[in-house]
């Protein structure tokens, strides 16, 4: 114990066909730190964290754990050295209770029968050191992603694990649930945990961590004291120039209603109330109105009302006059109306497709693609995917040819984004459009939305990012339970107002 | 080092892998067919396992060996055709194992309609494709509206058409035997035309059925590869949400692949039976291999259809070639076990293929990977 560090990896290099993921990486964890994992989609975050798993074995470079040199060959040697992990997506089982969940792999026994008392005892006792509030006989379906999420860390403290490896945990809570985070951060490291928090969200960052290893396209670009430096350095450490926060946007030229909604109501899949009750809006040329609120509240089926994914049970939809309520999605995508959907695996993209492929997915029909006989015109579709991966900067292994499903997340959205702006579309319909991106991407869609707006087209945003919220619109619908319950202007509305009518506790009444 | 990297360069090309996993999975089959023989019999296993390979090269006379690679084609006919059923839906990711019944489905139309009413050739061959493009479309219908997997759905059916084929078929039964008549003496006129072919193999039984399966093979490949059609079939098969949103007719689709897919079946049951070649035995309790093998020979095919016309010759040959086996040492279920044996290695050819990649892959890390520079993100998902 001569060393302050729990655990080192060191000079670690690991290289795939076609690409060093990790060249020469070091990152040093001091017992009883927050260490901050900084780095773009693609940057080697995630690849390093395989390393330390052993989900993966470096070319180059060693793994130290307090001071000795240990050779990690999978999760479970990891596990065995007291490294634990929450994950992005959790990994819970939906119809266990939290206590089955947390005792799941190391349940107490006697002669095999379950000794679930004990364990209980013990996964209170650790909720209430840590300030973790959950209740160990709810079931995980029905509890929140907060609790969800303190499953998790509960997980990791009952297996007695030091080393705490957080993997994006704010990305799926609310505002009041990352502050949260935050403090029970902050006790555990107060009780001699080591954390490692891999995050591209500045502000939590600077917020919570002690120190902060930075990456770059799969280089290690250093490692700074976050009381020493600035959100706006970082940031440019991270992508490589000055990102600009600040969302310069033009004065606004309000046109014509280009999207008129008139009493949407869509039934909901998981319960038997409406998800949309009575939702009318309007969104005009040269605007971008944001619908807003916490996930979960009617904005996914809203949207699938609108492009056509799910049917109405009543109301109308009106794009440019033109009455398209029961139009197939078909029509609605050659008359004017784009979708960048929530879920980009899901409807977005083909992944087992090319990227090419997936670039003319929704255009592939038309007489520049495919010849009057049927036939594919694949040198246009090349032609097309070069252009497009050029003007919007999508990057890939091997150009239009390879599997969108090799891509990385922001790489995939950027496809997406090219493929539904460049229809140019009267109405845009973004729904999370940056969900999973980093800072550099983030800003790039961000511009996307804006020129958009500024070349006198529709845009409907839907976000649960708050800072999104506030700062690209012009004008911010609030849905909560499936209604609108407010409409606010960004320029006049603060982040807590929102919050109130987000959480249902305010209400006013709005008209379309 | 020049020369390693063109090898690389080669291996990595998918249809090199194909065809080298493929063949190795024959190898593979041959030997475990040749240890089995060994066990049995050590005395007759090498020849044995010889005749098997040589199938008709097994005869000495020319115009013999003509005659039963004629035959062997004959066969390999319906096997193609099915390879190419499952291999369309395989493709739109769909698979459909219900290509025994749709092809029982074709065998009953094709022989009902040849011998009972009498109909041309022309008219069976269509009617054939109907019914087992309709009983494809059941599966469809049901995996499109009520998400009912396309496996389960498909293996039910096969038992009830084969049922349902027995039942129809015993009202053209040869009354002395198990068997239906032979369109031969009923009506001749249902037979496949042979445009001379039967002359140049010596054989009745080959017909105009040969050139047209490998046409339709090449035409399979053709849609799948090249027009719209395909296009937005393969993007629904891989997913239907996506397939949705872009505005495919993603329902539509499913029933369409699979309707194409029973067409297929259907139309090689009637390729095979409207030659008279083989009858059919309305007591048989099991659907015919053809429909299963069809599997196998997609894969051995490296599913690709051009691939899939030699995969079906190769496993009509090496079946032909089991009734060579000496059967003074072996017993006569012998010939059906060593092709067996041999199908089944065939069908991991997919193993072989990804086991061949991670070769490659570590190969690479191995030699070239200081030659990449890391312009690129990506490829680690």
């Amino acid at each position: 114990m001569d060393t302050p560090y729990a655990i080192e990896m060191l000079n670690i290099t690991k290289k795939f066909p076609g690409i060093i993921a990790n060249d020469n990486i070091t990152l040093q964890l001091k017992r009883g730190e927050i260490h901050a994992l900084l780095g773009e989609n693609g940057a080697g975050k995630s690849t390093l964290m395989s390393v330390l798993f052993g989900l993966y074995q470096p070319e180059e470079g060693v793994i130290k754990k307090d001071g000795k040199e240990v050779k990690i060959n999978d999760p479970n040697d990891a596990n065995d050295l007291g490294i634990g992990m929450v994950h992005q997506h959790f990994k819970l089982v939906e119809c266990f209770t939290v206590l089955d969940n947390i005792i799941l792999g190391v349940e107490p026994n006697k002669h095999g029968v379950l000794q679930k008392e004990e364990a209980r005892k013990k996964v209170i006792a650790l909720s209430k050191k840590y300030g973790l509030m959950v209740d160990p006989d709810a079931k995980i379906e029905d509890i929140t992603v907060g609790m969800q999420q303190r499953t998790e860390i509960l997980k990791m403290l009952y297996r007695e694990n030091e080393i705490l490896i957080f993997d994006e945990p704010t990305a799926v809570l609310t505002p009041q649930e990352i502050d949260e985070l935050m403090q029970i951060m902050r006790n555990l490291k107060a009780e001699g945990k080591s954390i490692l928090f891999i995050s591209h969200k500045l502000a939590e960052i600077m917020a919570v961590a002690d120190r902060c290893t930075i990456l770059r396209k799969g280089k290690y670009i250093g490692t700074v004291e976050t009381a020493k430096t600035t959100a706006q350095e970082l940031s440019s450490l991270m992508v490589g120039r000055n990102v600009n926060f600040h969302i310069e946007k033009k004065p606004q030229k309000l046109g014509d209603v280009v999207l008129e909604v008139e009493n949407m109501t869509v039934a909901s899949k998981s319960h038997n109330n409406n998800a949309v009750k009575n939702v009318s809006l309007k969104v005009r040329a040269g605007e971008i109105v944001c619908l807003a609120g916490i996930d979960g509240n009617g904005q996914t089926e809203f949207v699938h009302g609108l492009t056509g994914l799910e049917p109405l049970v009543s109301g109308t939809v009106k794009l440019k006059g033109q009455d398209i309520t029961k139009a197939p999605i078909r029509k609605r995508n050659t008359s004017g109306m784009s979708h960048i959907p929530e879920d980009r695996h899901k409807h977005g993209l083909v992944l087992d497709y090319s990227l090419e492929n997936n670039l003319v997915l929704e255009t592939y029909f038309e007489p520049e693609y495919t010849s009057p006989a049927g036939f594919l015109k694949k040198d246009n579709i090349r032609k097309t995917a070069e252009r497009l991966i050029k003007e919007f900067d999508v990057r890939s292994g091997q150009g239009p040819v390879t599997i969108a499903r090799a891509m990385s997340g922001g790489n995939q959205q950027k496809a997406i984004i090219a493929r539904e702006i460049d229809k140019d579309p009267d109405l845009l319909v973004a729904v999370q459009p940056t969900r999973g991106l980093d800072v550099g991407a983030i800003e790039f869609v961000h511009k996307q939305l804006i020129d958009r707006r500024d070349s006198g087209k529709a845009v409907l945003l839907v976000s649960l990012e708050l800072d999104e919220v506030m700062d690209v619109p012009d004008r911010i619908l609030v849905m909560y339970e499936g209604e609108i319950v407010g409409e606010f202007d960004p320029k006049k509305t603060t982040q807590e107002e929102l919050g109130l009518y987000m959480a249902g506790a305010k209400r006013m009444e709005v008209k379309a | 080092m020049k020369k390693e990297i063109t090898r690389t360069n080669i291996l990595k090309k998918p249809g090199v892998q194909s065809l080298i996993s493929s063949l190795i999975c024959i190898i593979l089959g041959l030997f475990i067919a040749f240890i089995v023989l060994l066990i049995i019999n050590p005395s007759g296993a090498f020849t044995s396992i010889m005749n098997v390979i040589k199938n008709f090269l097994w005869f000495k006379n020319p115009s013999s060996r003509l005659k039963y690679f004629g035959e062997t084609l004959v066969k390999t006919v319906p096997l193609l055709m099915c390879a190419l059923a499952v291999l369309f839906s395989y493709k739109v990711g769909l698979f459909n194992i219900g290509t025994p019944g749709q092809y029982c489905a074709g065998t009953c139309a094709a022989l009902y309609a040849a011998l009972k009413w009498q109909w041309g050739w022309v008219p069976c061959v269509l009617f054939a494709i109907i019914a087992g493009a309709l009983l494809a479309s059941i599966v469809g219908v049901l995996k499109a509206y009520l998400n009912v997997n396309e496996v389960i759905s498909g293996i039910m059916l096969n038992w009830i058409t084969l049922y349902f084929t027995n039942a129809t078929l015993t009202a053209v039964k040869n009354p002395s035997s198990k068997d239906t008549l032979t369109i031969a003496t009923v009506n001749k006129a249902a037979l496949l035309p042979k445009i001379g072919l039967d002359k140049v193999f010596n054989d009745k039984y080959v017909t105009i059925a040969i050139p047209i399966a490998i046409i339709i093979a090449v035409i399979i490949m053709i849609i799948l590869d090249k027009t719209k059609f395909g296009y937005e079939l393969k993007a629904t098969g891989i997913n239907k949400d996506a397939a949705k949103y872009c505005g495919m007719m993603e329902k539509t689709n499913i029933i369409i692949t699979l309707v194409i897919s029973g067409a297929l079946a259907g139309l090689g049951a009637a390729f095979y039976y409207l030659t008279d070649f083989e009858q059919w035995a309305v007591t048989q309790s099991t659907v015919p291999a053809m429909g299963f093998n069809g599997i196998a020979a997609t894969f051995l095919g490296g599913l690709n259809p051009i691939g899939t016309i030699f995969a079906s010759y190769f496993i009509q040959h090496i079946t032909a070639g089991g009734a060579f086996v000496d059967l003074t040492k072996y017993s006569s279920q012998i010939t059906d076990l060593i092709s067996a044996l041999i199908i089944y290695l065939c069908g991991f050819v997919l193993f072989m293929k990804t086991f061949m990649n991670n070769m490659i892959k570590k190969s690479d890390a191995k030699h070239h990977v200081k030659e990449f520079n890391i312009n690129d993100e990506g490829g680690k998902k």
